[in-house]
């Protein structure tokens, strides 16, 4: 499944070109929208479908840190090591 | 009752200041719960939510661009700007979140950063990687926050026309363009020092959700105003319609010389002056790509990513980020497409001739929607505005804070309480500094303005990805691709005539993606022949991976 999610984004990304658009204004979609715009919008619901999916599938599992709550001790020690 | 006795500049004035006054209130509350702790004041203790990070991330990202300039640049353009800048984003923003932002948060938890810098000293094993990049975030912050005091000052007095003829004679009554970018910078200077980062997610939710609801609203009213969507966009098919597509075909040539013709001989009549047809150009479709790339470098949506409680409270933020920005974009782009052609009680909308794209909206809105609505509407601008700059401010404050003063001068030098002061002051200066350039650069296109801005940021991504993901990365290769960048970038911005279009770049490529090749090239080419990082870096950043050597 995680590889599906990763080829249908990659996929979007390409789809996202849509040369075939370039030169049409017809139909106007809900009698008001071109389909060059109505197309991309119809991109952008797809793209929160497919990050949906890939926050499902996908989660890495290295970013969970211990709940510890943060500190002005914890900030300083970041700055020291920055530091050195 | 009070209301039918004012005039709309007057209504106008009235909604916007009660607006202001609403955000003075939330700073104040904010105020109430906050510690004077580097920690609470610059990352809000890490201790938000989903739903205020989603607002505070959409509210950052989404600013006088997504409004101003969306609008400003169909109306110029056409709908092209939607896909090349919108769809993109939704796309690109959403995986930035997720593979940038979630890693940057474990790394910022687990080791205390607050900014950027720090993470980048750590990384590199560099004390000096900071002096190079502190400057050129800085500059790269300054012409965003002037997108944001530009974009105020002109909606401010655009929509207050005729409110006080006595008191401002030399705009017609409006509240003029210095008075309202002052008022817009104060009240922001206020929130964010009173309350700092969760002063700003607090006021930040509140005014997302009133620019997602208003540009709706503003959208529907007007397309009532024309006589229905439907009517509003035929107004374009008769007058301008190359808007409602990225090509100009030699039939759309012969018929806007046919529609000129018209104009020239009887405007009355012709009532709208077509606009020049402005073909897209599809290798520059597709190298917008390179633009979205910026946001994972922007220093206020690192500092709000570190905000988050735990790295499962992103989950939202990726999901709604390309869904909420098409909710803002798509009425804007709409209401821009349509003020080419717009005719009401006969006469255009926007005057024919007209040349400041940045005025297209609030000026369909002061003619088309009601004088409160109109106010409401300026109110939901204003929101979108400085939703973005008070993060930007409060980043540039942390970053003098914490990476100048806190680590050049010595951290144990100074309390938490001092060097939340030192930001503070830091931030007047900077807000200073913006208001003085935002009188002078009045004129300047809000769309071009950050498209070189973003352009900036983006050819800084190859050196942030790396960093996560290619252990074999070194700091002479950060250094030379901070400096193939910083070059390319002004070379290329100084043959733009300092801030002209984007559109026409060398080999009909747009400068983000030569200055993008060159950061890269220099990154992998200096860092294959340079001594690798140490065991004990890797091991910091990359524990549990198989080493690269």
């Amino acid at each position: 499944m995680k590889r599906l999610v990763v080829f249908l984004l990659l996929a979007l990304a390409v789809l996202h070109q849509d040369f075939w658009f370039w030169d049409d204004i017809e139909p106007l979609i809900f009698g008001f929208i071109p389909i060059g715009l109505a197309y991309h919008i119809g991109v952008s619901i797809a793209a929160g479908v497919l990050w949906a999916l890939a926050v499902h599938y996908c989660w890495p599992r290295d970013v969970d840190v211990p709940d510890e709550s943060f500190t002005t001790e914890t900030a300083s020690r970041g700055a020291e090591q920055g530091r050195r | 009752m009070m209301l039918a006795s004012l005039n709309p500049g007057q209504t106008a004035v009235l909604v916007i200041a009660l607006y202001m006054a609403a955000l003075i209130a939330l700073g104040l509350l904010s105020q109430l719960v906050l510690r004077l702790t580097v920690a609470d004041y610059f990352v809000a203790s890490r201790g938000l939510g989903s739903f205020m990070l989603l607002m505070s991330l959409i509210g950052t990202t989404m600013t006088a661009f997504a409004l101003i300039g969306s609008s400003g640049e169909a109306w110029e353009s056409g709908i092209g700007v939607y896909g090349k800048m919108a769809s993109w984003s939704g796309i690109i923003h959403a995986a930035m979140y997720f593979l940038i932002g979630i890693k940057l948060w474990a790394f910022g938890k687990k080791y205390g950063y607050v900014t950027q810098i720090q993470f980048f000293r750590d990384r590199f094993e560099s004390d000096r990687i900071g002096l190079i990049l502190f400057p050129i975030l800085v500059a790269l912050l300054v012409p965003y926050i002037l997108m944001g005091v530009i974009s105020s000052g002109n909606s401010i007095q655009a929509v207050t026309g005729g409110a006080f003829p006595e008191v401002f004679k030399a705009t017609s009554g409006a509240v003029p363009y210095w008075l309202g970018a002052l008022v817009t910078c104060l009240i922001v200077l206020y929130y964010i020092s009173a309350g700092g980062v969760r002063g700003t997610a607090w006021v930040n939710a509140l005014q997302t959700m009133i620019f997602l609801v208003l540009g709706v609203a503003m959208c529907w009213i007007i397309a009532q105003r024309l006589g229905g969507a439907a009517a509003a966009t035929q107004m374009v098919v008769e007058h301008n319609p190359t808007r409602l597509k990225r090509d100009a075909s030699p039939a759309d040539l012969h018929r806007y010389d046919e529609k000129l013709a018209d104009w020239n001989a009887d405007a009355k009549k012709a009532i709208i002056k077509p606009r020049e047809p402005k073909p897209a150009s599809k290798t520059e479709f597709t190298t917008y790509l390179f633009i979205p790339l910026s946001v994972a470098m922007f220093p206020h949506l690192f500092q709000y990513w570190l905000t988050a409680r735990s790295a499962k409270k992103f989950k939202m933020s990726i999901i709604g980020q390309p869904l909420l920005i098409m909710v803002i974009w798509v009425p804007c782009v709409i209401v821009g497409i349509w003020a080419t052609s717009a005719i009401y009680n006969g006469q255009p909308v926007i005057p024919p001739d007209f040349a400041e794209p940045n005025k297209v909206l609030p000026m369909m809105v002061r003619k088309l929607a009601s004088p409160v609505m109109g106010a409401l509407l300026a109110a939901g601008i204003f929101a979108a505005v400085m939703s973005s700059m008070d993060a930007m401010f409060l980043a540039l404050g942390s970053m003098f804070a914490n990476d100048i003063a806190g680590h050049y001068v010595g951290r144990d030098r100074f309390s938490d309480r001092q060097l939340v002061w030192i930001g503070r002051v830091f931030i007047v200066v900077v807000v200073a500094i913006s208001y003085v350039l935002a009188l002078q650069w009045r004129q300047s296109r809000v769309f071009n303005l950050g498209v070189w801005c973003f352009s900036g940021f983006a050819s800084l991504f190859p050196l942030l990805f790396a960093s996560i993901y290619w252990q074999r990365v070194t700091k002479a290769g950060a250094y030379a691709s901070l400096l193939a960048a910083a070059g390319t970038w002004f070379w290329l911005f100084r043959e733009s005539g300092y801030g002209g279009p984007t559109e026409h770049g060398h080999w009909g490529l747009t400068p983000v993606t030569l200055v993008f090749a060159a950061a890269t090239i220099a990154l992998v080419a200096v860092s294959c022949i340079t001594r690798p990082p140490s065991a004990a870096t890797l091991d910091k950043f990359f524990s549990g991976a198989k080493r690269a050597r």
